[in-house]
């Protein structure tokens, strides 16, 4: 249970992360991502609504007929839209102001409407809220990386309110704030370099994924220049330190080989020529 | 007339949905890789926005505003325009299978398209009577078009790119995309 748990968390946020990986709702990321706040209650906003609509579609996956499914998910998951919406109105003015229509526009978020389908439609109650929080951390934390960098850029600080007041000034007098990164370009830009990183890590993850597997498969077929699997305890030691075991067994080995092959040889050859 | 003008111009250049208020990504990044498939996606989406700017501008202020229902827009107007996708595609499968055939299988994506229920709720915010707000529909989708087909010409380029591995792919779409949005801003600066 606990391992689960944790495995379904690692999922969510490192390698199935929805904004990074699966290149989900894409709109919010690149339209809030001004500043580290707005990310925030973004991706709050957004992990509750997970969670709320993916423990509520878990608990009717069985009523709901097969052919209006999409339907009854948009419905459910408006309906936890317009909650968070009003809530968000009432105690956090400032970021409604600034969130704007990005907050009922949850609704059309694919990554919600993606994890209903993909995970909450099919498994049972408690696994699907587990899915929606780590889903919804993933995409917060995204939009707070997007974000910090751009916030970071763009005014050299961090954490400032909504209104562009207060924060935490990072970069000193020397730096000259690059208001592009405030502008939707800078959104694009930002976004396009941060997945070439995540991919550049993928790649160099894959990257040696690969090399040791050829690794082992030169061990298993006795042609690695420099390792060898010790043919007495199967074990991967250098080659000088197995050789001791290798001339014990080698010849017997040979000698069973050089019996066995022109036997064949013969029987084949002599079938050809009878068929001949 | 003036105002028209106005709102025409900006919901088509300085307020650009995809570059300047990043409504519709998903279709913009998914759906433009040939200008001609642009196309046919712009002006399906074009067809749903009008109509569902004058429809939902009807809903709000003939049913839900009467009934003290405006905290309910959300959940109907994303009903109206399931509701709305899936009547066009069967009264053009009907009545005009030329269309159909030509706009049909991007029907069902439009309902989860975020343009679409983004421009029904800014005509709402900005208060539009009903002429303004279904001129505002039409011409934030001319724009989505406009955007789109460009951008499909710039990805149609770029498929002779060699990029670094790492860029290959989505990274550098959006670095591109990046660039046209640059060239979009110069129209922000024109706003009346």
């Amino acid at each position: 249970m606990h391992s689960k748990f944790l495995k379904q968390m690692k999922e969510g946020i490192l390698t199935n992360n929805p904004t990074f990986v699966q290149l989900l709702g894409m709109c919010p990321t690149l339209a809030v991502t001004t500043s580290v706040i707005n990310a925030i209650g973004m991706g709050t906003a957004v992990t509750f609504v997970l969670i709320c609509s993916n423990l509520f579609i878990s608990l009717v996956r069985n009523l709901i007929p097969k052919e209006v499914r999409i339907a009854s998910y948009i419905v459910i998951i408006s309906g936890f839209v317009t909650a968070v919406e009003l809530l968000i109105k009432a105690y956090f003015p400032a970021i409604d102001a600034s969130l704007g229509l990005f907050i009922p526009l949850i609704v059309v978020n694919c990554i919600i409407l993606a994890r209903a389908e993909a995970f909450a439609s099919k498994n049972k109650p408690v696994p699907s809220m587990v899915d929606g929080l780590s889903i919804g951390l993933g995409f917060t934390l995204a939009l707070v990386a997007i974000s910090a960098v751009r916030e970071l850029l763009g005014s050299g600080k961090l954490f400032a309110a909504t209104d562009g007041t207060g924060g935490i000034q990072i970069l000193g007098d020397w730096f000259s704030p690059a208001t592009i990164f405030l502008l939707p370009c800078g959104a694009f830009l930002t976004l396009g370099f941060l997945i070439a990183l995540v991919q550049k890590i993928g790649n160099m993850s894959s990257e040696r994924k690969r090399r040791q597997a050829l690794e082992i498969d030169a061990i298993e077929n006795g042609y690695h220049p420099t390792l060898v699997k010790d043919p007495v305890t199967g074990e991967i030691v250098r080659k000088n330190e197995a050789r001791a075991a290798e001339t014990e067994f080698l010849p017997e080995e040979s000698a069973q080989l050089t019996d066995e092959v022109p036997a064949i040889n013969i029987v084949e050859t002599g079938k050809e020529d009878a068929d001949a | 007339m003036p105002e028209i003008f106005m709102i025409m111009f900006s919901a088509v250049l300085a307020e650009n949905f995809i570059f300047s208020r990043f409504y519709g990504i998903c279709p913009f990044l998914g759906v433009s890789e040939k200008p001609s498939t642009a196309l046919g996606m712009g002006m399906a989406v074009t067809f749903v926005i009008t109509v569902s700017s004058a429809v939902t501008w009807a809903v709000y202020y003939l049913l839900l505003e009467p009934a003290g229902l405006e905290y309910l827009k959300t959940i109907a107007f994303i009903l109206v325009i399931a509701a709305l996708v899936q009547f066009i595609e069967m009264f053009l499968r009907r009545y005009i299978p030329a269309l159909y055939s030509a706009l049909g299988i991007f029907l069902p994506l439009i309902t989860t398209n975020c343009a679409v229920l983004g421009s029904a709720l800014v005509n709402i915010q900005k208060g539009y009577n009903f002429i303004e707000s279904v001129v505002f529909g039409f011409s934030a989708a001319i724009g989505f078009t406009m955007a789109i087909t460009v951008f499909a010409g710039v990805r149609e380029r770029l498929a002779f790119a060699r990029p670094p591995r790492s860029f290959k792919g989505f990274p550098i779409l959006l670095i591109a995309a990046s660039l046209v949005a640059m060239a979009f801003s110069g129209f922000s600066g024109m706003k009346f």
